[in-house]
């Protein structure tokens, strides 16, 4: 059985690291492991499990900035925004349904995954509201980046690089992030019965609308119909939803405004706030609509645009179910377990626009085989080794979690 | 401020180095593309940071990538060093030549190549100025977020290569939040794509990682932006306190109760005079300090969120309130903020502005401290303040005339950075680091913590060809930095428990 160390303290994490070096050992970076199967599979000699580095050592609501170490949970993190009603603005999802764990993961976690919700299209993601850490790195040095303002450009921004970086290049061990206060109002704008493409395009009419829309999504009529809201499910055809946020006033204006827009394209319902937050936690954490444990799932990053000619190229060749977020410019795709050739039709298919297409999840043996995370140009993959080797020389973290080449 | 010595077997190959540019990019119908003459290199000569100055050995003027791939290429392979140029207003410094090195200027890169409203992006080359981006997108009811003071002149690469920000970044974020891709190229001529009109990246977030790279990892030739829809109504405050510490406390109770506005800055006694003679944009002469509050949005929210503030301000007292009612007065109101730095350029023969971002909470020590170095150093500071994030940019006013005033200003803009640091900020804003707070690094960061920087760099640019000399204090050899040093013995590590 493979080793588990339970670092107490930071220090404890450069000693773990530097003997690892010394020794030509490699380690597997894990927090709660809510969603290690994210990834290529690590065959290391021992976990470096973070959970025991926990505690906020800094949240200033009126500064809108919080600093917690690396392992403390994202239930803990929560509770402790929405008693000063604020929140992460990056929305993370929680994979604990799709990965069929039992908790929704830790700080340091969300941010190694760079993970975002619906709310991407105007927050952003993790990366964007991540201002600073204290990181080892596989070099056996302890360094810092950023800071705890918003406005920083003193020096490279590693943080962005760690953000996304699966623990290849460091381990965290504490990460500071911006907050911001959580909307006084949520409402859902509905539009029922319309095909892919005129419903993407009717998701882009409304962005580019003075509404503020923040999040923007398409069910169509087989994933709607999962849904525990029977203004959703009920309905029996697709339903696309734009949600937007704010204060009272604006809010009712907002949707009234979205409704006399789309009227001539559907018919057309509003959710208020309970059943917003219900709908948004389905689109973004997934497992609700993608409801078979066995399917592999995929992730798709394309031009809002391209979003249906995407899935549609893809259709014409594989069996799958999905539906789109981020207004047709995330797709989330599940296909059978045993579907062997899916990764070379679903990248061609995101290769003709542009973009890229991870495997979420799918078998350790899958995983091994086929590309976790999008192929990249020679040119990129020999840069992306370059800093790999910057912060990890050896190879001693988290081998061949991202790229084959670094296994 | 000490450059790295310039190389005289680089500079003694200078009419060679010139054939070659010549033969990348030949001259056009109106001139040369590549600048020798030094009349026409003393236009490059510094950039907005005018207190250095260097000719560069030679400018070249590509128009094509491919031109710049083999610009780039050729002095990767002739070891000579290249310092990109955009608009040349960088106020730190990082577009100061180098005397052995080939300035590679953008202004040619200077076109919209796609507006496209579906997937709300504009792709632009490097040289277009931020305004132009919005004016292109103005008439659809768009424009482009990060809107630096200088945007009517700075060019869109450069924003990129220092992270710039401007007054509306507390609500849409900064240049890093707002691109969604570049094409750039690296030292040994390898064009890479980052990003694109897709939202998200994949893989090591490199353009995370160059956004506010200060020219050092590799050179942009085309940019992505997203635009976001013109918001339906945008109304200014006015907001005069008699202390500092109640103007802060403002800023803090209007976030406290969950308000982000568009914009919301603070401006001391000295700028509030400074600027109200220049452009007479009604500012209360009598206040210590004021803010002026933003809020955009519909007419609904805007309305109802400027009641919401108005209550807040009244309950600490605020001494001075008035609400734009039209498009020009809350253009007025801006006016006398948006020109802060020439108001001040009229009351001095010169002014050093400084950039440095606090916790916001510690302003009133902050402004204290600095109206004690304002004594000490027997020069004047005006303060204006992008109160909503924390950042600082005092104007210490001296005269260049004067033996030994600009190395006082350097002092004393010194301290103010370190104390900064010292209250938990950082060294700069929005500015970059550049050559001016090259030498700072030290207080914030550790050994460590710049040699993993460097190494980065060195995974873009193994010999340190691209601007050196800037952002790093020390200039290491990469080979010497990518040594892994092994503790032996001292790490050792019982008392950690395994399962």
């Amino acid at each position: 059985m493979t080793d588990r160390l339970l670092p107490q303290t930071k220090k404890d994490v450069l000693d773990i690291i530097r003997a690892a070096i010394e020794d030509k050992q490699t380690l597997e970076i894990i927090g709660a492991g809510s969603k290690c199967d994210w990834g290529r599979p690590v065959n290391s000699a021992a976990l470096l499990d973070l959970t025991k580095l926990t505690g906020i050592m800094l949240y200033e609501p009126a500064e809108l900035v919080l600093s917690a170490a690396a392992g403390t949970s994202m239930m803990e993190i929560q509770q402790a925004l929405a008693e000063e009603n604020q929140q992460l603005a990056f929305e993370p999802p929680d994979f604990s349904l799709l990965y069929g764990g039992n908790n929704s993961g830790t700080l340091g976690g969300t941010i190694a995954a760079n993970l975002s919700g619906s709310k991407r299209l105007q927050a952003g993601a993790a990366r964007d509201h991540f201002l600073g850490f204290e990181a080892v790195s596989g070099r056996g040095e302890q360094f810092k980046s950023g800071g705890r303002v918003v406005k920083n450009v003193t020096g490279f921004d590693l943080s962005k690089l760690l953000a996304g970086s699966f623990g290849t290049l460091a381990a965290m061990t504490s990460v500071t992030v911006k907050v911001l206060p959580k909307p006084d109002k949520t409402r859902t704008v509905l539009l029922y019965g319309l095909e892919d493409d005129a419903a993407i395009k009717a998701l882009s009419k409304a962005l580019q609308g003075p509404f503020e829309i923040n999040s923007a999504a398409h069910l169509p009529a087989n994933i709607a119909v999962r849904s525990s809201l029977s203004y959703v499910a009920s309905s029996g055809g697709s339903v696309a939803a734009v949600r937007v946020q704010g204060p009272g006033p604006s809010v009712e204006v907002r949707c009234r405004a979205i409704r006399a827009l789309w009227q001539a394209s559907g018919d057309v319902d509003e959710l208020h706030g309970h059943n917003s937050d219900i709908l948004w936690q389905e689109v973004r954490d997934i497992a609700n609509f993608l409801s078979n444990a066995e399917d592999q799932i995929w992730r798709l990053s394309v031009p809002p645009s391209a979003g249906a000619g995407v899935v549609a190229a893809i259709a014409s060749q594989l069996d799958g179910e999905f539906y789109y977020d981020w207004g047709g410019g995330l797709i989330w795709l599940a296909v059978a377990a045993n579907a062997g050739n899916s990764a070379t039709i679903i990248r061609q298919a995101v290769d003709n626009s542009s973009g890229h297409a991870t495997l979420v999840r799918a078998s350790a043996e899958l995983r091994s085989n086929v590309d976790v995370f999008h192929p990249q140009p020679a040119e990129l993959a020999r840069l992306s080794r370059n800093i790999k080797s910057s912060f990890d020389p050896a190879g001693v973290l988290n081998p061949g979690k991202m790229y084959k080449a670094d296994g | 401020m000490q450059m790295p010595e310039p190389d005289a077997a680089i500079i003694a190959k200078r009419p060679e180095i010139i054939d070659q540019l010549n033969r990348i990019v030949p001259g056009g119908p109106f001139g040369a593309n590549v600048i020798t003459d030094p009349d026409g290199l003393r236009a490059y000569e510094c950039d907005g940071l005018s207190a250095y100055r260097q000719l560069p050995m030679v400018v070249v003027l590509p128009e094509t990538t491919a031109q710049v791939s083999e610009i780039l290429k050729y002095c990767d392979d002739a070891g000579v060093k290249v310092v990109a140029r955009g608009a040349g207003t960088s106020l730190s410094g990082g577009a100061l030549p180098l005397a052995d090195g080939v300035m590679l200027g953008l202004g040619k890169f200077n076109k919209v190549l796609d507006i496209d409203y579906a997937n709300r992006a504009v792709v632009t080359q490097p040289g277009v100025t931020n305004l132009a981006i919005s004016e292109a997108v103005a008439d659809h009811g768009f424009y482009y977020a990060p809107d630096p003071s200088s945007q009517i002149a700075c060019s869109i690469g450069g924003n990129i290569a220092e992270n710039s920000g401007g007054v509306h970044c507390l609500k849409y974020g900064l240049t890093t939040n707002n691109v969604l891709g570049v094409e750039m190229v690296l030292i040994n001529g390898d064009v890479i794509r980052l990003g694109g009109k897709h939202l998200e990246s994949e893989g090591y977030d490199l353009l995370g990682l160059v956004t506010g790279s200060e020219g050092l990892l590799g050179i942009i030739t085309e940019v992505t932006v997203r635009i976001l829809r013109q918001p339906d109504t945008a109304r200014a405050m006015l907001i005069g306190f008699d202390s500092a510490v109640l103007a802060g406390d403002c800023v803090a109770a209007i976030i406290g109760a969950g308000i982000i506005p568009g914009g919301m800055e603070m401006m001391d006694k000295p700028a509030i005079h400074a600027t109200e003679e220049f452009v007479q944009a009604g500012y209360p002469l009598d206040a210590e300090a004021l803010l002026i509050v933003e809020l955009d949005g519909p007419k609904a929210e805007v309305d109802h969120l400027i009641d919401r503030v108005q209550g807040i301000a009244a309950d600490l007292g605020a001494g001075y309130f008035r609400v734009s009612e039209n498009e020009a007065e809350r253009e007025k109101f801006w006016a006398g903020r948006k020109n802060a730095f020439p108001a001040v350029g009229r009351i001095t023969p010169d002014y050093y502005c400084m950039d440095g971002t606090i916790p916001r909470a510690r302003l009133p020590e902050v402004l204290k401290r600095m109206d004690e170095m304002s004594k000490k150093y027997e020069l004047r500071v005006a303060n204006v303040f992008h109160a909503g994030d924390g950042n600082l940019h005092p104007l210490i006013m001296y005269d260049a005339n004067v033996p030994g005033e600009l190395e006082r200003a350097e002092d004393f803009g010194a301290d103010i950075l370190k104390l900064c640091v010292e209250v938990g900020g950082v060294l700069s804003g929005e500015h970059g680091v550049g050559v001016e707070k090259r030498d700072l690094m030290g207080t914030m960061f550790t050994e460590e913590d710049l040699n993993q920087q460097q190494r980065v760099k060195c995974a873009f640019d193994p010999d340190s060809l691209l601007n050196p000399g800037k952002v790093f204090p020390t200039l290491h050899n990469c080979a010497e930095l990518g040594r892994v040093h092994v503790h032996d013995g001292q790490t050792r590590f019982p008392d950690i428990p395994r399962f």
